[in-house]
């Protein structure tokens, strides 16, 4: 596991709250949204707040997101593509 | 046709103390924040609802005096929610607008009004009913019980469940108390003062 991937696993259970979950209990490749974490809309809301604080990314177009917070893979991998800091 | 009405049940939170039916269930060190007090009220009450954490101090308040009032269940769905408080939700629009000044952020912009909470409450006991939440410079039982008193009037309902839950500065009061058409103590002013009244100061 990558540190950026450790370092994301930190970031959202800090920032949205997840409460008594471990980085361990994270799989990369585990949803996010629906039956794996269980985020909701607001929690998708902050994942885009923290693209652009930690990571200096915009996001432009709202239907990105579904394929970007698919899971902490394929956030990962956007974030090494596009990232600004 | 005015039907007589009762106080079930009441739950207080103050001062670190947490009073059910005028019986200490739980004192807590009073050194503690505000956010460990209510995350210690969680654990030990025993808790399990992830979704406690992220909600603000104000729906935390209410979600754990319903849960204590309630023994964690409201039977009756259609429980109308009658809130009120003297500071609406600025606790939670001060921590918003010091988000704005860098990234404002969205999970404390869902909870920038005080009403959220009745959401919160219903969302978790399932409630399919009337809720309503007032701002009231302090705590007075005729708003409560004028309200109460005509949605029985209706007779669309058996339960009212009215709330005093405020905040602000870390500084919280809370008075919950379950009406019904039987048993308790009876609702009047003078009885919800003495309920209210008895550990304040």
């Amino acid at each position: 596991m990558s540190d950026l991937h450790t370092e994301l696993k930190k970031s959202i259970i800090e920032q949205l709250n997840l409460e008594d979950m471990e980085v361990s209990e994270i799989e990369n490749d585990e949803h996010l949204f629906g039956d794996g974490l269980g985020l909701d809309s607001i929690d998708a809301l902050e994942l885009i707040v923290l693209l652009e604080k930690d990571y200096g990314i915009k996001l432009t177009d709202p239907n990105q997101g579904k394929e970007i917070f698919n899971s902490i893979n394929t956030m990962a991998d956007f974030i090494e593509k596009n990232r600004t800091r | 046709m005015s039907r007589k009405l009762y106080i079930k049940n009441s739950v207080v939170i103050r001062d670190s103390k947490i009073f059910r039916n005028e019986e200490l269930l739980l004192k807590t060190n009073e050194g503690l924040s505000l956010s460990s007090f209510l995350k210690a009220i969680y654990k030990e009450q025993n808790l399990k609802y992830p979704k406690f954490f992220k909600m603000d101090s104000l729906s935390k308040l209410g979600y754990l005096g319903v849960e204590i009032l309630s023994k964690g269940n409201i039977a009756d769905k259609q429980t109308a929610l009658v809130f009120a408080n003297s500071t609406s939700s600025l606790e939670t629009d001060e921590a918003y607008a010091a988000s704005m000044k860098k990234f404002p952020s969205p999970s404390l912009f869902v909870y920038t009004l005080p009403n959220i909470m009745l959401g919160e409450l219903s969302i978790r006991h399932e409630l399919r009913s009337e809720n309503s939440f007032f701002i009231s410079e302090s705590f007075d039982p005729e708003l409560f019980i004028g309200y109460t008193k005509i949605l029985f009037q209706q007779e669309k309902i058996e339960n009212v469940l009215c709330g005093w839950v405020d905040l602000h500065n870390n500084d919280y009061d809370v008075f919950l108390c379950q009406i019904a058409l039987s048993g308790g103590t009876d609702f009047n002013e003078e009885e919800l003062k003495k309920l209210y009244l008895p550990t304040h100061e």
